[in-house]
This record gives C-alpha cells, structure tokens and sequence, in this order.
C-alpha cells in the first residue's frame, strides 16, 4: 500500500510539471499581456520598464526557470491584473466554487439514487420510463444552456430567483461562504441545479443498471426467501452492494464538477475560480491561469488517489487483487 | 427461404427499434440541413449587404420566422449555417481522432511491450481529467479558430479510441484467424490493417457516436465561454453566446433557437448510438 501511494505521488509531480511547462511555453506564443496592461498610449521606453519589473524581458526559459524554482516554495508568482500573488487570489475565489459543487453534489445523489433504485426495482412502469428519458435529455443537453433556459424561466420569466451572482456571504473559519442563510442559497440555488443535472443523470442510471444487476442474484433471493422484509432487503442488502461502484463514480464526479464549474460560474456570473480563469486568460494574466490548473490538477490526482484508497477499503476483493 | 444476409439483418433489427429510427430520421435532417444550408436558407447571414439593421431584434413570426439577433440577421439561416460549422467540427476531428486513436490502440495491442505500457499510461492519466479541463488548457494555449478547435478536440477524444480499440484488438489477437494469417506469411502492416483493424472496428463505431455528439456540445460549450471559433464562422455555441446579452431583457430567440437545434443534434446522434450500441454488442445479442 505504502508502495502504491509513493507511486502514485510520483507521477503527481511529473503530471503537474508536465502542465505547467506544457501551459507555460504556450502562454508564452499566444499574444503579449504588456499590450493589455499597459496605457495604449504610453511610449516604448515605458513598455520595456514594466515589461521588466514584471519579469517579463527575460527569454522563455529562464521565466520558467524562475517559475519553478518559486514554485517548489509555493509561489506560482503574481498576478498581472491583481497585483497579488496568483494562489492567494485563486484560493480566495475557491470557497465559491467548492460551495457550488457541493450543493450540487448534495443534489444529484440526493435525488439520482431513489430514483434509480426507483427506475431499477419497477422497470415497466410508466414513471420509470419517463425517469429514464428524462436522463437521456439531461445527458443531451448542453449544460451552458441550460443555465440559460433556467435563468429565462425563474429570473425573468416568473421572477422567482436571482439571475446572476452570489449572495451575502458569512465568515466561518475564516471562509467567506454564502449558502449558509436563505438569501444566499436564493443565489445558489439555480447554479448549483444546473451543476448538478448532467451528474443526477449519470447517477439515476448508474443506480439502475446495478439494481436492475445485484436484483437477480442469488444473496438477494436468499435474503426474500428467508422472509426479510422488504425494505430490509433493498435498504440494507442491495443498497450495500451498489454503493460500491456508486462511490467510485460519486467521487470522481466531484473533480469534475468542480472542473464544468467553470462553464456553470460564466454562465451565471458566480465569482468563483472558473469565472476568474475565464477572464484570466481573455486578459492574458498568465501567473493566475497556470496557477489555476496546477491548483485544479493537484486537486484532481488527489481526489482520484482517495477514491482508489476509498474503494480498496470499501471492497475487500480489491485488496487481495493487488496484494498478488 | 432465402438465407438474410448480415448487413440487411443488421438494417432489419435496426429499423425494429421505433426510439432509432425517430433518431435516424432526426439525424438525416439535421445532416441534410446541414449540407444543403446555401441553398434552403432564406438569407445569406454573412453577406452584410443583405443585413437590414432596422430588422434587428425582431420577434419570431412575420417576416422571419424564428425572429432576427441583434445585427438584423434572419435566426432561421444563422441556425442553419451554424450547424454546418458544429458538425464539421465535431465529424471531423470524431474521424482524425478514430483514425489516430484506432491505430494507436491497435498497433499498441499488436505491439506490446514498452510501447503499450507507455502509451496507457498517458491514456490513463489523460482520461482521469474531465474533457472540459483538457479542452480548455489547449485552446488557452493555441488560441482561437476552426483548426485550433479541431486539433484540441483530437486531442481530447483520441484516448477514448486507442483505449477501445486496444481491448478490442487484444480480445482479437488470440483468435484463429489471426493465426492463419501469420501463418501465411503476411507481413505486419497487411495484418494490423486488413485483419485486425476491421475486426476491431464495431465497438470503436460505437465510441465514434458517443464521441462526435460529446465534440458537438465540448465545442459549443467552448464557442460559448468565447474560447472556440472566431466570430466570422459562428457556430451554434456562438450564436447562443450572442442571444446571451438579451436574455435578461425577455429577447428569448435569440438563444432558445439556436439552442434548440444543438439539443436536437446531440439528441440525434446519441439515439442512434444507443441502438448501435445495444445491436454490436455481442453479449446481448440475442440467442
């Protein structure tokens, strides 16, 4: 096991030197942030001045040079926009993103797993068809314009929500989080529906696959014919038997939503680390976009290495596989 | 009786499907729109002489029938072209990455070794990162356009393809086929590609269907975000984008129409490709 996660922290640092050299040097090709920066009107002399105090006159190689010799200390160097360092700026924004995701995730396994138990358990009846089809749609569906048919409908159309933005935020733990009072999960709650929509259909059918699956087999009929009672069955039994790829695909999902925030947080202008990357790179603030991935990248290896710890723990089967 | 022949049973179980066949017929004209868009559409939307900025921001109904954006131009023959830009993007970098990844994953199978450890383990970790993620650092790295587009969406989706078509090939290799054609002396490329390639095909058609119809919303989603096409080829994410600024003041066409064609588009494809899905796998097929 120990072998395992050294392994596994190896190739965390090879990927995130990958991206960051792969990010960096094609920053460098595209466009020159001096020209944004600076006052159109200013005279070369005053270009090359800031150019310099920005670091921005040295050859390619040795700015990535610099870059990773700060980095290994933790400074993915500052923000051309802000002025400030990059992380500092990016983890300021993150406690949105992370409260978005989570809403969203509450949702989709709140609502996905009943209705795929649902789904699973009476396949012929009509609400379970309609269920299913309603996934097939939610899979279809661009996830940005959804977020615009949910704004015209409950923001402009019925005047129910908010359209854009984050409500009032409240400090906890020195976090600035909104979905703590109602007005503020007003605010949240249309983004985080939308979030949550490709991952609910994803997860009813997920569920219904296995229950349709784990249904047929033998422990579950020993279970009935020992006279169970039937909720014991389902809740216990087969519950406990599905949750095991469930839990897998939940926890990778949460690096993606946190990925597709992005499109969500343009959409409906929710200040969080994907709306800031957006801008980021349309103002060429190259420290804050490289940042950016290398703080996602090292989220994802992270969450991907605790679902593979996760689901060796959860499943005893695993475990022997790899000791061979 | 005459004995069916398996490309006309194929064609027979296929059309059984009521859900598919809604599906084909949907995709067939939303292929012929696509195709014939110069010569259907009521205007030109990009010949600016023809544009009435008196006409802009016009209700659906009258004159224009799904209502005009905010130069004037007609919705319906916007859409219409747009279409054509989204799914030669998602067609073409679907067919560059099926071929690049195809024979990666063949080859790769066939190969073994060195060569095949390398390649899975960078189809691995790529596939551990959301397309979207992927997506986005190549185009903040390649900047705009229709070609940049397309080499960041291969870039996506050839993992998926050399994945497929490795476990198909590998599933392949042992069989008796393989055998005699090695044992008649074939040389290697004749047997990757005209044994084993064909062989492997059908569960990498089925990727193909799944893959063009994620390219088609990966490049609208993009388009919109405004980091895809540039304004002089909108696509139906671009035009969405567009409608964007007069949501909020109830000008609803502008977005909803476009938006509407995407849906049916992907819709389309990926009824199409479940029952293409459901008919090439052998475990269900029937008994």
């Amino acid at each position: 096991m120990a072998v395992f996660i050294l392994r596994r922290l190896a190739q965390t640092l090879l990927v995130l030197f990958v991206t960051s050299a792969l990010v960096f040097g094609g920053l460098y090709l595209i466009g020159n942030p001096i020209d944004i920066l600076v006052n159109p009107a200013a005279d070369e002399a005053e270009k090359l001045r800031a150019a310099a105090a920005l670091g921005l006159d040295r050859p390619v190689l040795e700015q990535y040079w610099i870059f990773l010799k700060s980095a290994l200390g933790g400074d993915l160097g500052k923000s051309f926009v802000f002025g400030r360092p990059a992380l500092e700026v990016i983890l300021e924004r993150m406690p949105a993103t992370l409260e978005l995701a989570f809403l969203a995730m509450v949702m989709s396994v709140g609502l996905g797993i009943p209705l795929g138990l649902y789904a699973g358990l009476y396949p012929d009846r009509l609400s379970s068809k309609a269920i299913m089809a309603g996934s097939i749609l939610g899979f279809s569906l661009p996830t940005f314009w959804v977020g615009l048919l949910l704004i015209m409908v409950f923001a402009v159309q019925l005047g129910w929500l908010p359209s854009t933005g984050r409500g009032p935020t409240q400090e906890v733990f020195g976090l600035q989080i909104s979905i703590l009072s109602l007005e503020g999960l007003k605010y949240a709650f249309l983004p985080s529906l939308n979030l949550a929509l490709f991952k609910l259909s994803l997860i009813i059918r997920l569920t219904r696959a296995q229950v349709r699956e784990q249904a047929l087999l033998d422990y579950i009929r020993f279970a009935r014919a020992k006279g169970l009672p039937r909720a014991r069955v389902i809740g216990v039994h087969l519950l406990k038997n599905i949750m095991i790829p469930l839990v897998t695909v939940i926890g990778l999902e949460l690096g993606s939503v946190i990925a597709f925030a992005i499109v969500t947080e343009s959409v409906f202008a929710w200040p969080g680390m994907g709306k800031l990357v957006i801008d980021s790179i349309f103002q060429l603030d190259r420290p804050v976009v490289v940042a950016y991935l290398l703080v996602v990248v090292f989220m994802f290896i992270m969450i991907n290495l605790a679902v593979d710890l996760l689901y060796s723990a959860l499943d005893p089967r695993v475990r022997i596989a790899e000791a061979k | 009786m005459k004995e069916e022949s398996p490309w006309r049973r194929f064609c027979s179980d296929f059309i059984s499907s009521k859900i598919a066949l809604t599906g084909l017929i949907l995709l067939s004209l939303v292929v012929a729109v696509a195709l014939f868009a110069p010569w259907i559409s009521p205007q030109n939307p990009y010949d600016l002489a023809k544009l009435d900025l008196l006409d802009s921001r016009l209700e659906p109904g009258g004159k224009y029938l799904l209502g005009t954006d905010g130069q004037g131009r007609d919705m319906l023959s916007a859409i219409f072209y747009g279409l054509r830009v989204s799914l030669l993007v998602g067609v073409v970098s679907g067919l560059i990455a099926l071929t690049l990844g195809g024979l990666l994953g063949v080859l790769a199978a066939y190969a073994g070794g060195r060569f095949e450890a390398l390649l899975m383990r960078v189809v691995d970790i790529q596939l551990g990162f959301p397309a979207i993620l992927v997506a986005l650092i190549l185009i903040a790295v390649l900047g705009k356009g229709v070609d940049k587009i397309i080499v960041a969406l291969v870039c996506v989706q050839w993992a998926y393809y050399a994945r497929t078509a490795r476990s198909a090939a590998l599933a392949e290799r042992g069989k008796e086929y393989m055998e005699a054609a090695r044992g008649l002396g074939l040389g290697r490329a004749r047997i990757v590609l005209r044994h084993l390639l064909p062989n492997a095909l059908p569960p990498l058609i089925v990727v193909a269907t799944v893959q063009v119809a994620h390219a088609i919303a990966l490049e609208a989603t993009l388009s919109f975000l405004g980091l895809g096409l540039p304004t002089t080829e909108p696509s139906l994410g671009l035009l969405i984008a567009n409608g964007y600024e007069y949501l909020l003041s109830g000008k609803y066409w502008i977005s909803l129409y476009p938006g509407i064609a995407l849906l049916l588009t992907i819709l389309a494809i990926n009824l199409v490709g479940d029952q293409l899905r459901d008919q090439l796998n052998p475990r269900l097929s029937r008994a």
